[in-house]
């Protein structure tokens, strides 16, 4: 009751809300045209965003997901300064890449001996382990990047260490020799030199400048295994 | 708008003081809340506009000045409790490496390098290190020796990646742990002047393994007499690191004990590089050609036999 009293009397406040504008002309003793007015349109924009997304089809979903990361392999492969690896960050590409490498680094189970090269499990726990001891050091460095972006870009980068690996197991199917082992080693030396300046490019922002070596130094020695375990394959 | 002046004045000169009391308190003001604790302290002390890293320094000495000895504040299950033992900077960390390096008698490398700033960094990656260049460089030495051999088939040896590791981080932790409670047990007997902590004991022992990367990588070289210089050398430099740094904890203890305490240092060191070289680098080629030279003579002695 006092609200309608009010109401009628105070236009100024009223003026700048336009939601509220048709409600001083309407008897504010009944509260079911409040409520209707006030909540339908929210509620109509959720529904709006459930059907995007809820009612699309199932190739609508995956294909945003994977051009989104798509686009992200694009960063990773022509490194520019941008944010777009930071911001919307996502580990499906790190997992493809590092299925892909574990699945053509691990030895056949035929090879039995003791001592030969990585498994399956051994080149993931590398990749992944690795990963996080990395991002734990920069962050108790004093980085400020987030945990799980800091994965993103470490798993994004190994793009070109994959690469290299498939040119690798290309390359071996040739005869072996001198030769052989000199284009898989420049091979794998270009693939590393790219990975580095990649991944700098992107991470070495976060740091604080007198620490960036140190924060730099485990991802250059994370991507010096990883090359090492592919340039030692021997199928 | 007077008191909102006011109000604004007030706001700087509380933070001031309650900065100087404490740096780690929230202040409010209208810049950027990233640069207020880097800016206020800086005008307090009425020094010029320094280098960020100076400023990060003498933010770190305003802690240890105010918190005295007791450098640790935050309970052990925060963050924060893990990021004080990372905070060096890059010429720090080469500093340590130099003085691990390059050991002056007389100069103690814990009082003169870290100096109550012990960090996990040096430790942990130089241990990374080592192990992988332990093992590289291994299967790299065996791959050239057995070069030329026609029964020789090339395997990565991955499986000794995890037994490096576990050897050179067992070393470079139980160790300083029981080299710790040894000196913990003869201080309460005889009160010693030098007293580290177990921190400082890891770091000096971290620091001190990282001759090894070197010899390590210059171990691939198959001659056994170079190795064995090298493996001198490493051990003379490394093992007078850890003398001269554990000689005045224990000095004024009973002479045998003293002298037990830093023999047994420097034999544990030179156990862990002989027994590195000797599993992971195969003999070099010197007994492989007495080998070779051997089943000639056996299939002669067989043929004149039959």
């Amino acid at each position: 009751m006092a609200e309608a009293e009010e109401s009628p009397g105070d236009p100024g406040t009223a003026s700048p809300r336009p939601l509220f504008a048709g409600l001083s002309d309407i008897s504010i003793s009944q509260d079911i045209p409040i409520e209707g007015e006030i909540t339908i349109p929210v509620r109509s924009r959720i529904r709006e965003f459930d059907s995007s997304t809820l009612n699309e089809s199932v190739q609508n979903t995956i294909m945003r997901d994977l051009k989104a990361v798509g686009k992200k392999f694009m960063h990773v492969l022509y490194p520019r300064k941008s944010n777009t690896l930071l911001r919307d960050w996502d580990l499906w590409g790190p997992l493809i890449l590092c299925v892909t490498l574990a699945l053509m680094l691990q030895r056949g189970s035929a090879d039995s001996e003791k001592d030969g090269g990585p498994q399956f499990a051994e080149v993931f726990v590398i990749v992944w382990f690795g990963a996080v001891t990395i991002t734990l050091n920069s962050k108790l460095l004093g980085g400020n990047i987030s945990f799980f972006q800091s994965l993103c870009v470490l798993g994004y980068c190994i793009l070109p260490l994959t690469v290299a690996m498939l040119i690798c197991r290309l390359v071996l199917l040739a005869k072996p020799g001198p030769v052989n082992f000199m284009v898989r080693l420049f091979v794998v030396i270009v693939m590393f030199a790219w990975s580095i300046v990649a991944s700098t490019a992107f991470l070495a922002d976060s740091q604080p400048p007198n620490r960036k070596a140190l924060a730099v130094y485990p991802v250059f020695l994370f991507y010096f295994v990883i090359s090492w375990m592919i340039l030692t394959f021997t199928p | 708008m007077a008191a909102v002046d006011d109000l604004q004045f007030e706001e700087f000169g509380d933070a001031a003081t309650s900065l100087a009391a404490n740096p780690d308190a929230t202040t409010i003001s209208i810049e950027d809340p990233h640069e207020t604790p880097k800016h206020q302290p800086g005008s307090l002390r009425g020094s010029g506009r320094e280098e960020d890293d100076e400023l990060l320094g003498n933010d770190d000495s305003d802690k240890t000045e105010l918190l005295a000895g007791q450098k640790k504040s935050s309970p052990f299950w925060t963050f924060e409790y893990y990021q004080t033992f990372f905070d060096v900077d890059t010429y720090q960390v080469f500093d340590r490496i130099k003085g691990s390096l390059l050991p002056i008698p007389g100069k103690n490398f814990v009082r003169l390098y870290i100096r109550s700033n012990p960090d996990l960094y040096g430790p942990f990656w130089i241990c990374a290190t080592l192990v992988f260049a332990i093992a590289i460089s291994g299967n790299l030495s065996n791959f050239l020796i057995h070069l030329g051999e026609k029964t020789y088939h090339y395997v990565p040896e991955f499986r000794k990646v995890s037994i490096a590791a576990t050897i050179i981080y067992a070393y470079a932790w139980l160790v300083p742990l029981a080299l710790w409670g040894f000196l913990m047990w003869r201080n309460s007997k005889v009160m010693n002047i030098v007293s580290y902590s177990f921190l400082e004991i890891v770091c000096v022992y971290g620091y001190s393994l990282f001759i090894y990367i070197p010899t390590a990588i210059l171990w691939i070289i198959p001659q056994k007499a170079v190795r064995w210089i090298l493996v001198m050398i490493a051990l003379s430099i490394s093992g007078s690191v850890l003398a001269m740094t554990f000689w005045p904890a224990v000095r004024e203890d009973n002479r045998r004990i003293a002298l037990a305490t830093i023999v047994t240092v420097v034999l544990l060191h030179m156990l862990l590089s002989v027994g590195c070289l000797a599993y992971f680098f195969d003999a070099p080629e010197m007994d492989h050609l007495s080998t070779t030279t051997a089943t000639p003579n056996q299939t002669v002695a067989a043929a004149k036999s039959s």
